[in-house]
């Protein structure tokens, strides 16, 4: 009996010892983002003493070094290229997922997934070097000067396609197979299967997915640096050149000083404040049920 | 109507295989287009020792010896202290808390927001908090940890995925049987969120290995071979993006270079997937 | 352990694994390694410009060679960061790609090559040369189609650099614009960026570092030079200053330097590496 009861002690400990322990991790893990942004602050900060919130928003323009810091045509030309993006990129791995799952001959699949998986790996400067040799001088040709919103949209599909293909396709691994088998057997054709038991069922992964690559379209540099032309302005059509915030920050950190420097900080501060949108707004969509 | 009701799914079900095996080629081809490009520019300069040697004119000529041993400390670091925290933290969020628990939302919308942000500010944090408030400087060690903090989110958000395919009667029939909690978590559901697990180690590794704007500001450009973890190393991504971008008349070099990083890619994610299929496979049995 | 290090370089790949371990071992080594008293040691730290990276590596690499207990670190990223970390103490010497500014009067300059800037075009273009008017012309919008000025009758691609690099202060102030003035359809960071824009497209004008598009036109890429002021732009011309566009390439520091420091800056500023800065594609200054 004595024995019995102490063993359970010590199996407590052992759990709380976990417990605790995971819960150091998760804080670590969370801090990051608080660290980040404590960063981004403090360096942000002298601009903001000078020239305030607003004028990012109503200057004439971005001219840092002649004290206009206008963010707006920025903020626009990351939304556009993020949006059009995700929207290509969404129901393409999507459907590639459902390729490797569902349609491809088993031979086929694990090399096709191997392929997208070693897509996920390529440096973001091989792509961009890629863009801008092979398809912006292509896009040149069609509609001048070349560098444009529609090549970084290409562009960044092309970048973010493997995580939303690869936690896709692991999503519907995941699906139990006894739904595959009941839709099977009541005879339900294969893409009416996937459409009415699959997705719901892979829900949460899918849209993981999502938001991880829009975080990832959202975050993109080097590349978009090289193929969107940046030349600060709202665009107007597909082939305007765009700069998004991200290009901004790295195109001008290295000469930038004082102010200049700040409001690259603030650059950095309002594309957290856009990523924080977002992930409230995938919450409000989702109201929760996602984790459920 | 019955004509209807059995012609409609007959083209639904038509165009859906059109537009998967339509999509499925799409992605392909461009990707073929992608690494034929590497592939016909980079073979002709590939060598051992291309491999092994040291670059050589600011990496016009020579190889990337040093580059390479760099990488992999770089990766080494940045696995050894992620892949601990990045499970840990799963495993909590989706075992230990409840899912409308307010510490399990937020660190969950800290970590969706982790995922978005840019490189670069990941750069201009890792210089700012390891290399000058930690004083680690420009090192390995630096560049690992910086990159740790940006594969995170890809880490636990997979891992997580991961756990929750695990059916809730493992986890009921195991506490029915006594079992603590820290046994079931290390022979039941670690082994079953395997999958998971691996997806999130092939996008993390994927996304480190092909870091450029972070490793800038922290691992540093020096392509001496590194003699300890505190030494300023260079990456291999560093290296092409120097010399597509930087250096003129470095771009059979770079091109080169990204074949090797495409072969290192291939050779870690072959690995994992073994391990996958073959090593895994038999713990679950065992237990 | 540092014989371990020093047999390393040849068997490279070989013992990736000894490596490994002597490289953890190391952290606590490396840090003991600078006491011996005899001639020079230790380490430096260069921080600064990219453009000046690769070509201070290059003479850092021949200056250990010289001096074996020394080690010269080099990191890129930025005039500003070479001014800054200098200023702070964090880098031994900056590089600074572009005239020191009035607020820098602080630091101990000391230039060691010159960089021209060219205007360069696509070589199918058929305009031979543009008077300084008609750059300014084209660059403030005035001018948006190639037949105004002797060429094809198509719309004229503007490619200007980002704000802060000094090759854009360089140009804006040669042809005394306002960059509020400039209607770009391009903005660029790097040199070869701006090679390669304009290689891939026919109707584009934009200016890069003249050693850069020199050694890219005898590469074959389909770029062509315009002289600038009826000079034309070669390194020759930079060389013995009648090029109207150039700027210095300056290392800096914070205090008068001495030993280590004084000995490399005397090095750099020697006769001794002027074939690296040619190699570098840059004009070592005359003396």
């Amino acid at each position: 009996m004595t024995s019995s009861s102490s063993n359970t002690l010590s199996r407590w400990s052992t759990d709380d010892l976990l417990c605790w322990l995971l819960r150091g991790m998760a804080m670590i893990a969370s801090t990051i983002v608080m660290l980040i942004v404590t960063f981004l602050i403090v360096e942000a900060l002298p601009v903001l003493r000078h020239v305030g919130v607003l004028r990012f928003f109503t200057d004439p323009s971005w001219h840092p070094a002649e004290g206009f810091y206008n963010l707006t045509p920025m903020l626009w030309g990351t939304l556009f290229a993020m949006a059009g993006s995700v929207l290509i990129a969404t129901p393409l791995g999507i459907l590639s997922a459902v390729f490797c799952q569902y349609y491809a001959p088993t031979r086929l699949a694990r090399p096709y997934r191997r392929l997208i998986e070693l897509l996920a790996g390529i440096p973001s400067v091989v792509y961009g070097f890629w863009g801008l040799v092979v398809l912006v001088p292509l896009i040149g040709e069609i509609h001048p000067p070349g560098p444009s919103l529609l090549a970084g949209i290409l562009v960044l599909t092309i970048m973010i396609l493997p995580t939303i293909a690869l936690m896709a396709d692991a999503s519907l691994a995941n699906v139990p197979q006894q739904y595959v088998r009941g839709a099977a057997a009541l005879g339900l054709p294969r893409w009416a299967m996937i459409r009415g038991v699959v997705f719901p069922a892979a829900k949460s992964g899918l849209f993981t997915g999502v938001i991880l690559e829009t975080g990832r379209a959202i975050g993109e540099t080097m590349a978009i640096l090289m193929v969107c032309g940046n030349v600060v302005q709202t665009p107007s059509n597909l082939f305007d050149p765009i700069r998004t915030l991200t290009a901004n920050i790295a195109l001008e950190m290295a000469y930038a000083l004082g102010d200049h420097r700040a409001a690259l900080f603030m650059s950095g501060l309002v594309l957290m404040a856009l990523i924080i949108a977002l992930t409230i707004s995938a919450e409000w969509i989702s109201r929760g049920r996602i984790y459920g | 109507m019955v004509e209807v009701a059995t012609q409609q799914p007959n083209t639904r079900e038509w165009l859906a295989f059109v537009l998967v095996w339509g999509s499925a080629v799409l992605v392909t081809a461009t990707f073929c287009w992608l690494l034929g490009d590497i592939i016909w520019h980079g073979l002709s300069h590939l060598s051992w020792i291309f491999l092994t040697a040291p670059p050589e004119n600011a990496g016009r000529r020579g190889g990337i010896g040093p580059i390479l041993v760099s990488t992999f400390l770089i990766l080494g670091v940045c696995l050894a202290v992620s892949l601990p925290i990045g499970i840990g933290t799963a495993v909590l969020l989706v075992e230990f808390t409840s899912d409308h628990s307010l510490f399990g939302r937020l660190t969950r919308r800290s970590l969706d927001v982790l995922a978005g942000v840019p490189s670069i500010v990941f750069g201009l944090f890792g210089n700012a908090f390891f290399c000058k408030t930690l004083g680690l400087g420009f090192s390995i060690l630096s560049g690992g940890l910086t990159l740790a903090c940006m594969v995170l989110p890809i880490l636990i958000r997979s891992t997580e995925e991961g756990f929750r395919a695990v059916p809730s009667n493992y986890r009921l029939s195991a506490a029915a049987l006594g079992l603590s909690r820290t046994t079931t978590l290390f022979h039941l559901l670690l082994p079953a969120a395997v999958p998971g697990l691996l997806v999130g180690l092939v996008l993390g590794v994927g996304r480190a290995i092909a870091e450029t704007a972070a490793l800038i500001f922290t691992s540093g450009y020096v392509d001496r071979m590194p003699e300890s973890l505190l030494d300023s190393g260079r990456a291999l991504s560093i290296h092409i993006f120097d010399l597509s971008m930087n250096v003129s008349g470095g771009d059979a070099n770079a091109y080169a270079s990204a074949l090797v990083l495409i072969i290192l890619l291939l050779i870690i994610n072959g690995t994992v997937s073994w391990l996958a299929t073959y090593g895994l496979h038999r713990k679950i049995v065992t237990v | 352990m540092y014989r371990l290090t020093q047999i390393f370089p040849q068997k490279a790949l070989g013992s990736f694994v000894v490596f490994l371990c002597a490289s953890y071992l190391g952290i606590g080594g490396s840090a003991t390694a600078q006491t011996s008293t005899d001639q020079l040691s230790g380490k430096l730290v260069i921080t600064g410009a990219s453009t000046l990276a690769p070509l201070i590596s290059e003479i850092g690499k021949r200056f250990e060679s010289l001096h074996p207990k020394v080690r010269v670190d080099v990191q890129t990223g930025g005039s500003s960061r070479g001014v800054a970390d200098a200023r702070q103490g964090l880098a031994d010497i900056g590089m600074v790609s572009r005239a020191m500014k009035d607020e820098e009067k602080d630091l101990y300059a000391y230039p060691v090559a010159r960089d021209g800037v060219g205007i360069i075009l696509h070589k199918d273009n058929p305009v031979q040369a543009l008077t300084d008017d008609q750059v300014v012309a084209i660059y403030m919008g005035k001018i948006t189609n190639w037949k105004d000025v002797g060429g094809n009758d198509v719309p004229i691609t503007v490619v200007n650099k980002a704000e802060g690099r000094s090759t854009l202060e360089v140009f804006l102030h040669y042809f005394k614009l306002k960059n509020t003035d400039v209607k770009a359809h391009v903005v660029i960071g790097d040199n070869e960026q701006g090679v390669k824009t304009v290689a891939g497209n026919r109707n584009a004008i934009g200016y890069v570092s003249i050693g850069t598009a020199e050694y890219d036109e005898s590469q074959g890429v389909p770029i062509k030079l315009l002289p600038t002021g009826g000079v034309a732009a070669s390194t020759e011309t930079v060389r013995n200053s009648t090029f109207p566009m150039s700027r210095p390439l300056h290392i800096v520091t914070r205090t008068s330097p001495v030993e280590l420091a004084k000995t490399f800056i005397d090095y750099a500023q020697s006769r001794a590496v002027h074939d690296i800065i040619k190699q570098q594609y840059f004009v070592p200054l005359v003396d």
